[in-house]
Order: structure tokens, then sequence, then C-alpha cells
């Protein structure tokens, strides 16, 4: 690999796997073609919603447990970021606490829609949690309840869904 | 997260994926994806860097508006360092290349919420 290319995860989790005497993990392929719906507006018209899988949690509500936690929270997307806590089994937390931005960037968005450079930001933003290991959970349980938190955006339809993972 | 994309896209959302792992994107295939070459972790950018999280989601919804092929992946132009060694060993989990790591670095799959103050148990319980 040249260190310009992209990091091989599929790659590097295989050997690291191997190394620990792990089963090689089967990611999800999906050779068909992905489906599509037209975005209909310019983007500096759409209603966006952000789905982030850091494990955002918001004081009140009962933080995510890391044994594929197949659950969302809602959080008001006016919420300020540093209110935001994150939770999370695989990845680094320290940074992501000092600035929850990096993984669930509501006050970035908001100041996209401040400048006009999106419409506006959908009325609650979506966290989930990430790591879920298996591919059936994560379509049968996480999908649609995302979907459905999606669908049932209160005050205006959602154009466009940011979808954010760590 | 590419799959729950693809769910939402087929019930007609459309979708854009954030993704700083490429080879898992492109292996998961959503409609509609902007690749950062920046460390786990690190999705949305640096962090107490405004200015080049504001940027980065802006190249986002350019890549969003541009992608007219399902299944397309833009490069944005977005870089974590001049110096890229932190690719040498990156791996998913915690040795992300910036964190050095060893080993298994995930921490256990415990089945029981994780706060990340106490307050915040005390808050959710109460």
């Amino acid at each position: 690999m040249s260190q310009t290319d992209p990091v091989d995860y599929i790659q590097r989790t295989r050997e690291q796997y191997a190394r620990l005497g792990y089963e090689d993990y089967r990611w999800a392929e999906k050779k068909e073609s992905p489906p599509w719906t037209p975005i209909g507006k310019p983007i500096s018209e759409l209603n966006v919603a952000l789905v982030a899988s850091g494990g955002a949690y918001t004081k009140g509500q009962v933080a995510f447990h890391w044994e594929d936690d197949t659950g969302i929270r809602l959080i008001p997307s006016t919420e300020p970021a540093s209110d935001v806590r994150v939770t999370h089994f695989a990845y680094d937390l320290e940074p992501a606490r000092e600035d929850p931005n990096i993984v669930f960037p509501t006050d970035r968005l908001n100041e996209l829609v401040a400048e006009k450079t999106i419409g506006s930001l959908a009325t609650n933003s979506v966290a989930c949690m990430g790591g879920i290991y298996s591919t059936r959970r994560a379509e049968e349980e996480l999908a649609p309840l995302i979907l459905e938190s999606i669908s049932n955006m209160p005050s205006k339809p959602v154009d466009l869904v940011l979808l954010v993972p760590v | 997260m590419g799959l729950v994309a693809r769910v939402l896209e087929k019930a007609g959302f459309p979708t854009i994926c954030l993704t700083a792992a490429r080879s898992i994107t492109e292996s998961v295939n959503p409609p509609r994806a902007a690749f950062v070459d920046m460390p786990l972790g690190y999705t949305a950018g640096r962090p107490h860097e405004p200015e080049f999280q504001r940027d980065l989601l802006r190249q986002v919804f350019k890549a969003a508006e541009s992608i007219d092929s399902p299944g397309s992946i833009v490069d944005l132009d977005v870089t974590w360092s001049d110096d890229p060694s932190w690719k040498d060993k990156a791996t998913s989990g915690l040795n992300n290349g910036v964190n050095s790591a060893e080993g298994d670095s995930r921490q256990p799959r415990v089945n029981e919420p994780q706060y990340q103050y106490e307050e915040d148990r005390v808050a959710a319980e109460s």
C-alpha cells in the first residue's frame, strides 16, 4: 500500500483477526446496484437529516450499551453539540468527547443552514451505535427504526439524509 | 451505515454517506458516498476546527448534488496532515493510527448502558 492510498480496513481487519485467532469477519457485500431516489431540489432548499453512528446521546437519555445495541436516540437538532455525549466500544472517544461535531456535526450543520448552503436541518438528529456485528440485525432491527424516525420527522419532511459513521 | 442508506433510499429518501473507510463502503455499495482520507473516529473533521469541519460538509453536499450514477463514491479534498504515516498501522478499533494500541483494542461488548458521565446515569434513571 502506498501512503496515498486509502487504508484497506477489510484487509487490515482480516490480518488482525488472523493474528488474534478470531474467525474471519464477513463484511456485508452488496453486488446489486443500489436503490436510487433522485434529489428533487437544489441543495440550498433541502431539509437535511443527520443520522450518525458514533453512539451519541443527550442527558436524560439512556446511553447505548456496547453489545450490539440496535436502538436509536433522537436528539433535537438545536441541542448544542457541547451537550451531546458519546459512547462506543470501538473508536477513540477522547477527541469526540472534546468536540462531538467530529462524529455528530449538528453545530456545523446549523451553521450551514445559517449561511444557506442547505435549507434546514431536520427537527431531530438520529443517533445510533455502529459496530453491530450481525449484518442481518443491522438491516432488520436498526435500519427500520431509523427509517421510521426519518419518515415521521416532525414539522417538515426530510429531503436528504446525511449518514455519518465512525 | 451503507446498509441503512440502502434501506432509506429504497423507501424514497435520498441519502449521502460520509465515509473514512473506502473499502467497506465499496463493499456495501450505498447509493451516494463521499470519502474522507482521515483516521477512524474523525469522520466529520478534526476537533475544534470549525472551518475545516464546515468545508468538509460543504464538499459532502456538493458531492451529493453531483452524483448521478448509483453507487458512486466521491473523494473529498481534505487532508488529515502532511504526514501520512498514521496509515501504516491503522486498523479498526482504537488503534486508528493516531493512537498506537496493539491487538484487539476495542472495549468489551458489555450489555449495560455506558454513560459518559455518572450524572447522565442519574438523570436517565430518575
